[in-house]
């Protein structure tokens, strides 16, 4: 797409070791927090699947069963790990990515 | 029982149809005395937005403008704007009613729908804004040729688009026809009309407004209602769930049961029951909704709304946020309706059933909360969440036909900004005359498998190519184009198989395909496809995708040459 006489930096950072490491540790930190909601959910659809009365067995001596803690859990689960990931990338990724472009010349790049 | 049919088929409309509510949209919905407060609030309402799509008409003058809003909007809004897309009327009236009829099952819809935005994040997000421009395509075809992947994105684009929007008109039609006593003709011309307007002029940004609009709407009057709910019950949960488990054990016992059947039906509104039938429609349906959300190609386009890859993550971690705490909201609500309307003989007809069809389950609500002013307010809420919702439709398909197929495919890349603008705003045009057309068309079909079909499309043919293409080396034109086709055919034909369809709607008879969901064969389809069909090229084409690949990650992971926040 916008070829230019930028490849020749791109291919610089490319190798570069910092970029290395950090583009695997963002990717493994993605992939595990990918992994985390998915066998979550999967968890709670077998579970819902196979052990329909276990999740609607209560809780304490109320009518408050076993399903409500773990269904909202499960949507408290995906907003706090969708604030791990943008923690992490915008305070530590982001800064460490940054002086890495700059060190190649892409100062336009970053804001 | 008819009645309760007929809601229950009108508030899966929007929603996915599982085997339990594809019973067919027989029966329409009941048309009510007109509502003046509703209208005078959706007068108000249309007001404001079309003043907002008039200022934004006058900064809309590039194709920048109309796709992306000038690439503008803060991660903030953008959240906003995504969680609108996905709170429809019918998350919000067919959820709760769902809860009203039996309890626990609609907390299922909630997290399915949910749990596909910390994966679009982990995984898509950042790269996604990197190497994009106005539509999913720009990054799909990244590094191929342009013109077979461009087109595959398009078609399934207008594929998945066109689904999604024939349910949202059918449902729109019968919905306000409900809320405001129009007739169904009239309701879906008003809203294929001011859909129109706010995309024909107005572009991404009033779209992206009219949506936030609508958004901080639906969820200030959903919180009221869940608020003055616990209120009621002193702010407990506990409270709440035993008074619901009551009245369930009554109506039960009212109805003949035995007072251990009645104790038992009381029970079960706790826990799942009749929503998942098998283990494979189970996780089938789940991985349509996971992985669908990350393949919509309305959701998508936002992405390139936002400066850069840093406000799409926080697009995204407000979104979830919003949709979460939405759909936590809906949850106390379907429970107070329960208590507060279930109970109330003045929202009931003769037999116990909702007056004016189940889905109105938080509407009387909101009557037995705030009286006609906050139902008048509701209804309108509603109103503007289906307009909102169809505006963002179209304008993702207008962008896949002027900018994927004219611009990149006919012209090669050679059409001046103002030449894909006029194209842009034809094909709006075009859409909402068809839209309408099938709006009324489809009036009294069975359309309930349409948003399925939909989430099905985007799961098997758009998310595996997104992915492959985004993070596997080794994948080539050839394997995008036709694997992703492959996807997106084996959903269609399964889902056409399926009990929802080959039963509900055709009635031909037992399915040949037995799973609510295709998602668990054609989403594998699709992504064994490309990798085998991309493993088998030795095209001169398929060395130079490969070669593409590093400099093609190098700017997903950087944002190194991403295209800046307004090109004008």
């Amino acid at each position: 797409m916008s070829d230019g006489p930028d490849e020749q930096r791109i291919a610089a950072v490319a190798a570069d070791p910092r970029y290395a490491r950090l583009v695997a540790r963002r990717a493994k930190i993605g992939w595990l927090l990918s992994a985390i909601i998915f066998f979550a959910f999967v968890g709670y659809l077998l579970l819902i699947a196979f052990d329909k009365a276990l999740l609607g067995m209560p809780v304490g001596p109320g009518v408050t069963s076993i399903g409500i803690p773990v269904g909202l859990g499960l949507i408290l689960l995906a907003i706090a790990l969708t604030g791990v990931y943008v923690a992490y990338a915008n305070r530590h990724h982001d800064a460490r990515m940054a002086a890495l472009l700059i060190d190649h010349g892409f100062q336009d790049r970053v804001a | 029982m008819k009645a309760w049919l007929a809601a229950l088929a009108t508030a899966s409309i929007m929603l996915l149809p599982l085997p339990a509510f594809a019973a067919a949209l027989e029966g329409e919905a009941q048309r009510q005395p007109v509502n003046w407060v509703a209208i005078l609030m959706f007068v108000a309402f249309v007001g404001l937005t079309l003043w907002i799509t008039k200022a934004a008409a006058a900064r809309t003058r590039t194709a920048s403008d109309f796709y992306t809003a000038g690439g503008g909007i803060s991660g903030f809004q953008n959240g906003l704007a995504m969680a609108g897309d996905y709170m429809s009327a019918a998350s919000f009236l067919g959820i709760s009613a769902q809860i009203f009829n039996d309890g626990y099952d609609g907390l299922i819809y909630s997290t399915g729908f949910l749990v596909g935005w910390p994966i679009l994040l982990f995984l898509m997000a950042e790269r996604l804004r990197n190497l994009g421009r106005f539509t999913f395509a720009d990054v799909a075809s990244y590094r191929f040729a342009q013109p077979p992947v461009r087109s595959f994105a398009a078609v399934s684009t207008l594929l998945v688009v066109s689904f999604y929007l024939i349910a949202q008109m059918v449902g729109a039609g019968q919905l306000i026809k409900l809320l405001f006593g129009l007739p169904y003709a009239v309701a879906v011309v008003i809203v294929g009309a001011l859909m129109m307007l706010y995309v024909l002029f107005g572009g991404m940004r009033a779209t992206t407004w009219v949506q936030i609009i609508k958004a901080v709407l639906l969820l200030g009057g959903a919180s009221f209602m869940a608020l003055m709910v616990l209120a009621q019950m002193g702010f407990s949960l506990e409270a709440l769930f035993a008074r619901a488990v009551e009245v369930k054990r009554q109506a039960a016992l009212s109805g003949g049961a035995t007072m251990a059947e009645a104790a038992e039906r009381g029970r079960s509104i706790m826990a799942p029951g009749n929503f998942i039938k098998d283990p494979v429609s189970a996780i089938s349906f789940g991985l349509a909704l996971m992985l669908g959300t990350a393949g919509l190609p309305h959701i998508l386009m936002r992405f390139f709304t936002v400066p850069d890859a840093k406000e799409a993550r926080k697009s995204v971690l407000w979104a979830t946020g919003w949709i979460g705490y939405f759909y936590i909201l809906t949850f106390i609500i379907g429970f107070g309706a329960i208590v507060l309307v279930g109970t109330e003989p003045s929202y009931l007809d003769g037999e116990g059933a909702l007056r004016g069809g189940g889905n109105m389950a938080a509407i009387h609500l909101a009557h037995a909360i705030g009286g006609n002013a906050f139902l008048g307010f509701i209804s309108a809420v509603a109103f503007a969440t289906i307009l909102a919702v169809v505006a963002g439709l179209t304008l993702s398909a207008a962008s896949a036909v002027s900018h994927d197929l004219y611009a990149t495919v006919f012209k090669h890349g050679r059409a001046g900004s103002a030449d894909e603008l006029r194209v842009s705003r034809l094909t709006t045009l075009a859409l909402g005359a068809l839209a309408v057309l099938l709006g009324l068309v489809f009036e009294k079909q069975n359309v309930a498998f349409m948003v399925s079909l939909a989430f099905a499309l985007a799961a098997s043919g758009n998310f595996p190519v997104l992915i492959l293409s985004l993070l596997w080396s080794g994948c080539t034109t050839r394997g995008a184009a036709w694997g992703g086709t492959i996807g997106l055919l084996t959903a269609f034909v399964l889902t056409l198989l399926s009990p929802a369809v080959w039963t509900a709607t055709f009635d031909l008879g037992p399915a040949p395909f037995p799973y609510s969901s295709a998602a668990i064969f054609s989403v594998p389809a699709g992504f064994l496809s490309i990798w085998l069909i991309s493993l088998l090229d030795r095209s001169p084409r398929a060395a130079v995708d490969k070669a593409g690949y590093p400099a093609q990650r190098v700017r997903a992971e950087t944002g190194i040459g991403a295209f800046a926040a307004s090109d004008h």
